[in-house]
């Protein structure tokens, strides 16, 4: 009796294991939720235009990585991407001007969040916003004028035979 | 040149009589599914034997395949400065390939072949024979408990697999290589979807995997000559047959699931 029952148990952690892997799969390795909590304090960032930028893309400053975005909404009066992140409470000394730029590390890289400071003595709080945003730099739009600079401005003097 | 044409005549009748012969049994032997309900005991035992003494070989396994798929993965990424498309690269390739069709290799190996060499050997010392001689029928008490248990084992060991392979390429990726833990996940997350990769890919195909790589083993065992060369055969049978139908099977439900 003993040995059966030392071997249903076997049975039942097997079973119960591959359930749990199931469970990660589920939960952590596909979209269905994000179960990891967040310590971070959060800010706001108005953008006129994310880009690719994803939810848990990296905040940078000077480098070093001091949060992840935890959400990215349409402000629907402004027509503003809202771009909430999540900053670690260690970094609690961000100066209130401190401006916000998307970047995309390498080429085709990922998009980021990337903060430089500013030189205010007050400090961001939980729920403060960055009021000094650059945009995502889209290529189209990027191409686009430079197209119409060439079209319009600096036309190249007609050659005469 | 008649006698060419002749020999290859009777193996394609042979291989057909064997194809009906072994569809026959899968008959039988889900006909015998309703006995088995009076005792789940046998089931639990072949679990055991079938899952629990299979899971050092596919942890170990999915610890290195995903290991190597992370190295393997950084070191071609990191040219294009996308070593943070690492977790999708690994997840991917497990959750829709790897996971399945490898756990289904390795299980055929491990668990398949002894049950073609259990059942072989039990039919070479007439044991099933005298099983019928005291009305137990073989079907219910030897073949259909080990069926049930291998076709439940298949998909939670598949389970096992992907997920402890995504963890070695955590492991590798991000303690070793250096890449951004959060870009890691994020982009995994974003990549693999519920259904579509997860349930098509881990649950559907291993599930078609354990139905098909137990009965070659359970069918191999049963039609094996009872000498001790017929089952050294019938063993090697069910290893070389579950990794060329796993293989075959694995294409046409990725062109199902996953072509365009």
């Amino acid at each position: 009796m003993g040995t059966l029952k030392k071997l249903e148990l076997a049975v039942g952690i097997f079973v119960a294991l591959g359930l749990a892997a199931f469970f990660m799969l589920a939960m952590k390795v596909s979209n269905i939720a994000d179960l990891g909590e967040d310590k971070g304090y959060k800010i706001t960032a108005r953008f006129e235009n994310v880009g690719g930028l994803k939810v848990r893309a990296p905040v940078t400053m000077g480098g070093v990585r001091i949060g992840r975005v935890v959400g990215i909404d349409l402000d629907p009066r402004s027509y503003e991407a809202v771009v909430i992140l999540s900053i670690e409470p260690k970094y609690d000394r961000l100066p209130t001007d401190s401006s916000a730029s998307i970047l995309t590390s390498g080429v085709l890289g990922e998009q980021y969040v990337g903060l430089e400071p500013g030189g205010m003595d007050e400090y961001l709080k939980s729920g403060g916003s960055l009021k000094l945003t650059q945009s995502a730099l889209v290529l189209e739009k990027l191409i686009g004028r430079m197209l119409t600079n060439a079209a319009s401005g600096d036309k190249p003097p007609a050659k005469t035979p | 040149m008649i006698d060419g044409l002749r020999r290859l005549g009777r193996s394609t009748l042979r291989w057909f009589n064997r194809l009906g012969r072994a569809t026959l049994f899968l008959l039988r032997l889900l006909g015998a599914l309703a006995a088995l309900g009076k005792r789940p005991g046998l089931i639990v035992k072949q679990l055991y034997s079938l899952g629990v003494l299979s899971l050092p070989i596919i942890a170990m396994s999915g610890l290195f395949v995903g290991m190597v798929l992370g190295l393997q993965g950084y070191a071609n990424l990191v040219d294009f400065g996308a070593t943070s498309s690492l977790g999708t690269v690994v997840a991917l390739s497990l959750v829709r390939e790897l996971g399945p069709v490898l756990a289904a290799l390795l299980y055929a190996a491990r668990a398949g072949s002894a049950l073609t060499a259990e059942i072989g050997l039990m039919k070479a010392t007439e044991q099933l024979a005298a099983m019928q001689m005291m009305a137990v029928d073989p079907f219910a008490r030897v073949f259909a408990p080990r069926f049930v248990a291998g076709v439940i084992a298949m998909p939670l060991l598949a389970g096992i697999f992907t997920a402890i392979g995504i963890l070695g390429g955590y492991f590798v990726a991000v303690q070793q290589l250096g890449v951004d833990s959060g870009a890691f996940w994020s982009q995994m997350q974003a990549a693999v979807r519920l259904v579509d990769d997860v349930i098509n890919g881990v649950v559907v195909k291993s599930a078609v995997f354990g139905w098909v790589a137990n009965w070659i083993a359970v069918f191999e065992g049963y039609d094996a000559i009872p000498t001790s060369e017929g089952i050294s055969l019938a063993t090697t049978r069910t290893v070389v047959n579950t990794a060329l139908v796993v293989l075959a099977l694995d294409f046409m439900l990725t062109a199902i699931f996953f072509g365009v």
